[in-house]
Formats: C-alpha cells, structure tokens, sequence
C-alpha cells in the first residue's frame, strides 16, 4: 500500500488528528447541498443515483469477502462440482486443520504477529523521538535532514529488493527474524505525520513546563505524547497493517516455513496446492490474513482511514 | 558548532545547552536517518552499479558490461515490459478514478447508512494483497469459481484467465481497481465536501441543473485532488506487486517493470544486474513522476 503525501509543510497536508476526533466525516463539515434551495431530491434520483449504486457497490466489495468466509468452511467436493453451492453442507473447520498440515499455520500466524509487533513498535518509537527533535530541537542541517527523510516516502521499497538482499544476506540474515525487520524500520510516514502533529501543539504549554525546569525527555513523554494520543494512534495502526500485509521483502528473505510470514506461508500453500480442490486450503488461509486487519478496520476505521489519506486534501 | 575555549558564564552554559540538545537531537533523529540511509538511500545507487554488471544472483563474481544491460533491455523486452507497464497503468488509473469520482458524488448525498458505506468501499485498500489474491484466484478459476457457474447458467463457458495473457492482465487489473477505488472515493469525498456550499446555492439559484453545476463548478474546484490522485495513483500503481505476484506467478501477460525486475532476480533467473537495470528505470520513471508533481503542485491552480 502506498502512502499519500505532498510535499514538506505545503497546503494540503491535513495537520491534526485531533480534529477528527469528533462525530464528523473526517473532513470535518458537511457541505452537500442544501435541500431547502435546491430542493428535496425526487425519490427516483434517491433511488437510482443514491442507494441503488451504493447497494451495488458495497455488495460488490463484501460478496467476495463473504464468498472467501464460506469457502473456507466447504469441502473439496464443495468446490470442484460443476453445480454452484453456495452454502456449505457441513460446514466445518476441516480445511483449516487441513491448511495446518501442509504449512504449519499456528507458526506462520506467530511469526506474523512477532515481526509485526516488534517492526510496529520499533517505528512507532522511532517516529516519536525523530518527530520530536524535528519539531523541538536545533541542529545545524535539520531542515535538510527533514528533507532527505521526507523525500524517502517517495522511494518503493521494491527497488532496493537486490542491493538490501545482497546486505541482509551478506550478514548473514536469510530465514531470521531480524534479516525480516531490519531493513524496514526505517520510517518517514511516522516522523513525517507526527512532525506536522507536534508542530500544532500548544507552545505555551510546553514553554511554561520548560520554564519550570522540565527537561526534554519529561516534555516528551509527559506533554507531547499524552496530547498527541490520537495521532499516534493513527501511526501505529496504519504501520501494524503494512508490517501484517508486508509481502515482497519476507518473500525474497525467507525459505524455511518456520521463519515465512503469513502472506509468504500462503505463497508456498498455493504453490504446493495447484488443483481447484484445494481451495477450501486456500480460503481458509486468507481468512486467517485477512480478518485480523478486517476487524480492526471496522472498530478504528476512523484513524486508519485518516492515517492513510493523510495529505490528500486540504 | 561553535565551540571557543575562553568565553563568560552565560555565554558558556548557553553554549553547554546547545550541544546538549545537539546530542539529544542525534541521539533521536541518528537510527532512523542511518536506516533509511542504508536501506532506502544506498540501494538506489548500488542499483546503478549492479545495474552494469553481468552478475549471477549467489555468484562471488561479476563482470562489468556497462550499458549491456540496459541494451538487452531495451533491444529484447521493453517492447512488450513497457507496453504491459502502460495497459496496466493507464486502466488501474482511470478506472479506479473515476469508479472512485461517481462513488464520492453519490457518498456525498445525504443517504442513510453513508458512513457504513465509505467505509465498506474503503476497507479492500487495507487489505493484504495476498489474501485478496487467493480470493479472486477463486473467484475467477474457470472450474470451481463462481463467476464460471453464474456464466454456465447463462450458456456460456468460462474464459481461460489464467491461461492467456490477455485474460491475465484484465483480471489483475479488475482485482486492482477492486482493492485500490475506496482510496480514490474517499479522497475524492472529501474534496467534494471542501467545495463552498455557497458556490453551489448560487448555481442553483441561477438555475444551473445538476451536471451542470458539476461540469462548471464542482470539477474545476477539484481538479487539485484530481492531479493528485491521478500522481499518487500512477506512483503506487507502478509499484504494484502483491496481486501480481500471488494470481499470475509466471507473470504471464502481466510482467510490468516492477514485476519483471522481481522475476528476473528472485524468479528463477537469478540475474542480479539485469533487474537492477529495470530497477534503475523503473527509479527514473518515478523520479521524473515526482519532480513533475512537485512542480505543478507549486502551482496550486484551480483550472489547471
């Protein structure tokens, strides 16, 4: 997933998380049109320009969603008939239980979990402590360092795949947990998004507790971090869901099934499963992917959505 | 810094405090700058070096060619890289764009059940690839999948998406735009919802109809947001891998740049300098992408 971004400071980057705390959309107001001068619109448009593409369109992206759920729960049989079945028969666990057998699932899921709390945590810290000093300290060159961090938001991590594998590699990293994390850690969403936060934070407060003696690390940790919660919030769990979904850097690094993450043990799954009787396998596999982020979204779908098209628009 | 030996008091613990706060400054800002240094930085000018080597992914040694790379690239397969890059590009855009545009415009009516729906539309973005992959590999599987039983009812038998190129590419781009048009949506939501409710009373009390206020007002007050998803769209859609990787292994009809770099390196061809070349332009193509958005952007123009 790509992040959205700007440039440094420019128009469009949406400041404060804060403000989405509130019942709104997160653009904060409600600017449809005003029915009393347009007037109220005919139930047809209601209909044919409002809930009919809606329904069509949410049906669209939960269908497969749905269809993924039950095939999990059919059996082979289920799914190589020529006649559709919908509902399973007899629905059961079986290809979950099956799906362990051919790659250790428990140990996949475990793996992903690991590499996505350390990596989450590790830059989430990270972001904190570089926002801060961008926000709060002097240094010569800061500007220029910000710069450089920023600009790194525009660089795939897909083009350095041969020169961090030939250096993780090389360190002997293959199959690790640390050759997994290691060359991610690095973060300028993080530092980028906290920045902008940080830097509309009250500044007398922070003045009035330097007055009274309070050193840097106090400021941070006892000011800056209680009143930025929801921005952070948005940081950490828009970072948790790209460690969870990372793809293509655990699958060059990892081949032994016992360091594979989720997405790369179901790579394997559907590489050692080619017929169409192995769906049940699969499905149940990308439930277990999948559902996770899915109900997360759906209890903090505020801060993810504003996390991830943060920048966007003014 | 300035650092002089003999100075007063004052002047000596300000300096003390500006090289304490110095310390702290590298302390936190030094490993995550030394990270992205290392694995976002260096690996854009090793590419360039790789790029001109003949070098065996494993292999102590390498040869240099120069330019040999790139010329193989260019002689052998740009033609059919490139023009896969393109076909994928240009409908992943356009179509998770304006798929996403008319979402946003009926989002932005005053519907019940709205938010529910903005989400839903936006949930397949923070999905993993992977997992959607499998799904609509599924879906789409000419035996089992239910798209070829809705087309058995029907009469019809089911193409061979997985088979033929062609077919490939369309059902990649199709799971694309599925996973990818909320962020467009929601994006476009909120530029909608930014347009000065005023604007929109005067056009309609000057008795502008509907498309009419949309063509005349509503779309030139946007055109920002659509230069910027049209550039964020494009960056992330020449990234795109997961989808790629997971339905169409081989990369039968749908090898783009990134995923012909990948396949060259890790998919069984293990030629280290080659993909570094299709890196190296698959990096100049965003370079440009970019310097090009930040240039425009300067320029913050309504009728652009």
């Amino acid at each position: 997933m790509s992040l959205a971004l700007t440039r440094a400071g420019g128009p469009a980057i949406v400041g404060n998380a804060e403000r989405r705390g509130g019942r709104k959309d997160h653009s904060g107001h409600e600017a449809t049109v005003d029915e009393s001068i347009v007037g109220p619109d005919p139930w047809t448009r209601r209909v044919f320009g409002g809930y009919l593409p809606l329904i069509i369109a949410c049906l669209i992206i939960v269908l497969p969603l749905l269809w993924m759920v039950l095939g999990s729960f059919k059996t082979a049989d289920e799914v190589i008939t020529q006649d559709l079945v919908l509902w399973p028969h007899h629905p059961s666990f079986a290809a979950y239980a099956n799906a362990s057998a051919k790659v250790n699932f428990p140990q996949l899921f475990m793996n992903s979990v690991l590499v996505t709390a350390v990596g989450a945590t590790v830059k989430v810290v990270l972001a904190i402590t570089s926002a801060y000093a961008f926000a709060f300290l002097r240094f010569p060159g800061k500007r220029i360092i910000f710069l450089a961090i920023l600009v790194a938001l525009m660089v795939p991590s897909q083009v350095s795949l041969v020169p961090n594998y030939i250096t993780i590699a090389g360190m002997g990293g293959v199959n690790t947990y640390w050759g997994i994390i290691l060359p991610g850690l690095g973060t300028a969403f993080g530092t980028f998004l906290l920045r902008q936060n940080f830097m509309s934070l009250p500044i007398d407060v922070l003045e009035a507790a330097e007055m009274d003696g309070a050193g840097h690390l106090s400021r941070l940790f006892r000011m800056v971090v209680p009143m930025s919660t929801p921005a952070i919030a948005t940081v950490a769990l828009v970072t948790i869901v790209d460690e969870w979904n990372n793809y293509i850097w655990p699958l060059v690094i990892t081949t032994d099934d016992s360091r594979m993450t989720l997405p790369v043990g179901l790579t394997l799954l559907k590489n050692i499963e080619g017929d169409p009787s192995a769906y049940p396998i699969l499905m149940a596999g990308a439930v277990v992917v999948i559902l996770p982020v899915l109900i997360v979204f759906l209890f903090l779908q505020r801060y993810i959505v504003a996390g991830l098209t943060q920048g966007a628009v003014k | 810094m300035s650092a002089s030996g003999t100075i007063a008091g004052p002047r000596r613990r300000l300096n003390r405090r500006r090289l304490r706060e110095s310390l702290l400054f590298v302390a936190f800002v030094l490993p995550n700058a030394a990270l992205i240094a290392v694995f976002t930085y260096r690996p854009l000018i090793l590419n360039v070096w790789y790029s001109m080597l003949d070098w065996t992914l494993g292999s102590a040694r390498a040869t240099f060619i120069g330019l040999g790379n790139y010329r193989e690239f260019f002689t052998k397969d740009a033609g059919a890289v490139l023009g896969t890059t393109l076909i994928f590009t240009v409908v992943t855009v356009g179509g998770s764009m304006l798929i996403g545009l008319g979402l946003a415009v009926v989002l932005n009516r005053r519907l019940i059940g709205r938010n529910p729906a903005r989400a839903t539309v936006f949930a397949p973005y923070v999905l993993s690839g992977v997992g959607v992959g499998l799904v609509w590999t599924f879906i789409f599987d000419p035996v089992g999948g239910v798209l070829a039983a809705v087309l058995r009812k029907f009469g019809a038998s089911s193409p061979q998406w997985f088979l033929q190129p062609g077919l490939s590419l369309t059902m990649v781009i199709i799971v694309y735009i599925w996973k990818n048009l909320g962020y467009c949506a929601v994006i476009y939501l909120a530029a909608l919802q930014a347009v000065p409710r005023d604007l929109l009373e005067a056009a309609a009390l000057d008795g502008a109809g509907r498309s009419r206020t949309f063509r005349s007002i509503v779309w030139p007050l946007i055109s920002p947001t659509t230069f910027f998803l049209l550039m964020t769209t494009i960056l992330s859609s020449l990234q795109s891998f997961d989808l790629i990787r997971i339905m169409t292994p081989m990369g039968q009809g749908t090898t783009t740049l990134m995923y012909a770099s990948y396949l060259q390196a890790f998919g069984g061809y293990n030629r280290a300098g080659y993909s570094s070349a299709i890196s190296t332009i698959l990096v100049v193509i965003l370079l440009i992408l970019t310097v090009f958005q930040m240039r425009f952007l300067e320029r913050k123009v309504y009728y652009a």
